[in-house]
């Protein structure tokens, strides 16, 4: 297949391309998410991000809570911003950080105001941010400005025979073009992680990874109270015939194809090592891992999923691939991708990865995911350890 | 091309999935090996529905159980060629 040399994107300010147009509401704490909401609810074309926390962090967690918040704001697919928070100076601290990308941001506090005059005062902003936004048109962009992050859920065995190799192949073919890619997901390498760590394009890069693994895994010898069992694998994952944290793992790893990365990024960090494969230190958790990629400024997210995950997030399109024909069957709604046919070798991978990419272009030109039209829009903060 | 019940990720592997909606006991499976494209047969002696394992040799308690080539946990209780592989019978080897 000719792999296309562009898609239609919305061209920013400071050089990148987004997939979606959206103005967002964004709240910097728990208790302003009413307003967010109130406003959202008010002014059509734009949507609230309400999440839980925001209050009293400090330190490491504190750091992860601006860059989520800054990095959601700053993404591409992000047209214009509203920044709603209880006080002026952290709200100040996340308006300033997104300006530098030039797109429109304004910041509101609460305090000495009250709900209903915020909530009057935002509206007629976020009015009119959605309707210059409205007037944006999409252009033709370079496929290299496509971000594409990575991640899979309610993995079974199937996810490792078919649609994590599917994924794979579309790496290969697509990082020569110049894309930039992230994969995630630190404890669901664990029982691949030396293999893992030798796919560091770099003797640092391979380190920076070993050194990032270990530590999830010296947490969770600390605090798990007997192993993971309950938790790795899933109940789901179980189901679907994955019986050990190892053998998921390597189902994962199928993911990046035969890439190699060139950095270990923290959760929510921008990449700036230029194209290429990078590797996030994230939950993995779905809906926080996709939330942590998207502040990290990927603008379009493939997700292959083995029994049936069913997450979106509210700015980057989420496309859900699957190779288990019962879930191909059952969950239909869910499924942008069908690539059961690989187990039945009626597909191979060469014609699955192609697929793939043309409905990666698609979504990339405006084509709503099932998830997008299902309404998921799940955004969720990482929480480090509990607050001050 | 001899029908696929069965795919083998790699040689080496002591296991395969089962890819069609189950296989049943005594049933003559066709397995095909994704490394080298090459094929074989495995009589199972369970029902085994899609997505499990089935074991493709003789497994006794504490043999590693390879998947992708690499190891994927140890065995807890012995295993015969053809048998159920999960959670009754194999275990991680991490935490």
């Amino acid at each position: 297949m000719q792999i296309p040399k562009s898609f239609l994107g919305f061209k920013r300010e400071n050089g990148r391309a987004g997939t979606r147009n959206h103005v967002i509401i964004l709240p910097v704490d728990d208790i302003s998410n009413a307003c967010a909401e109130a406003v959202a609810n008010n002014i059509k074309g734009t949507i609230a991000l309400p999440h839980s926390y925001g209050r009293l962090q400090f330190g490491a967690d504190l750091e992860l809570h601006f860059r989520t918040m800054i990095g959601t704001g700053r993404n591409p697919n992000v047209a214009a911003v509203i920044v709603i928070g209880i006080e002026p100076k952290w709200t100040k601290r996340i308006v300033d950080a997104i300006a530098k990308t030039g797109k429109p941001v304004e910041g509101f506090s609460i305090e000495g105001v009250g709900d209903i005059d915020t909530i009057a005062k935002v509206s007629k902003k976020a009015q009119e941010f959605s309707m210059w936004a409205s007037e944006k048109q999409r252009e033709e962009c370079p496929i290299s400005d496509l971000w594409i992050s990575v991640k899979c859920g309610e993995s079974d065995t199937t996810s490792g025979l078919a649609s994590n190799p599917t994924v794979g192949n579309l790496m290969d073919k697509l990082e020569p073009l110049g894309v930039h890619l992230c994969f995630g997901e630190t404890s669901e390498l664990t029982g691949a992680e030396t293999v893992c760590a030798k796919r560091g394009k770099t003797k640092e890069a391979q380190d920076k990874f070993m050194k990032t693994w270990s530590s999830y895994n010296d947490f969770i010898l600390k605090e798990a109270t007997n192993d993971l069992s309950e938790s790795q694998p899933t109940a789901g994952n179980i189901a679907g015939g994955l019986t050990t944290i190892e053998e998921k793992a390597f189902g994962n790893f199928q993911k990046i194809g035969s890439r190699k990365f060139i950095d270990v990024l923290e959760p929510a960090e921008e990449p700036t090592k230029g194209k290429g494969l990078y590797f996030m230190d994230t939950s993995s958790a779905a809906a926080e891992c996709v939330t942590l990629q998207a502040a990290g400024g990927f603008n379009i997210h493939l997700f292959p999923t083995g029994q049936g995950n069913i997450i979106g997030n509210p700015i980057e399109p989420v496309i859900k691939l699957t190779a288990n024909p019962l879930t191909a069957k059952t969950m239909s709604e869910h499924i942008d991708v069908d690539v059961s046919k690989i187990l039945s070798r009626e597909m191979n991978l060469d014609q699955a990865g192609d697929e793939l990419i043309k409905s990666t272009i698609k979504v990339a030109n405006g084509r709503l995911t099932c998830a997008e039209a299902l309404g998921h829009k799940e955004f969720v903060m990482t929480k480090l350890y509990r607050s001050a | 091309m001899a029908k696929t019940d069965i795919i083998i990720h790699d040689k080496k592997d002591n296991v395969g999935v089962i890819v069609i909606e189950k296989v049943t006991k005594g049933q003559d499976c066709g397995c095909w090996i994704m490394e080298d494209d090459s094929s074989s047969k495995v009589k199972s002696e369970a029902e085994i529905p899609l997505g499990h394992k089935i074991a493709l040799q003789d497994l006794n308690e504490g043999d590693t159980i390879i998947k992708y080539g690499h190891d994927i946990g140890k065995v807890v209780k012995s295993i015969k060629k053809g048998d159920h592989v999960h959670v009754h019978n194999v275990k991680t080897k991490k935490w």
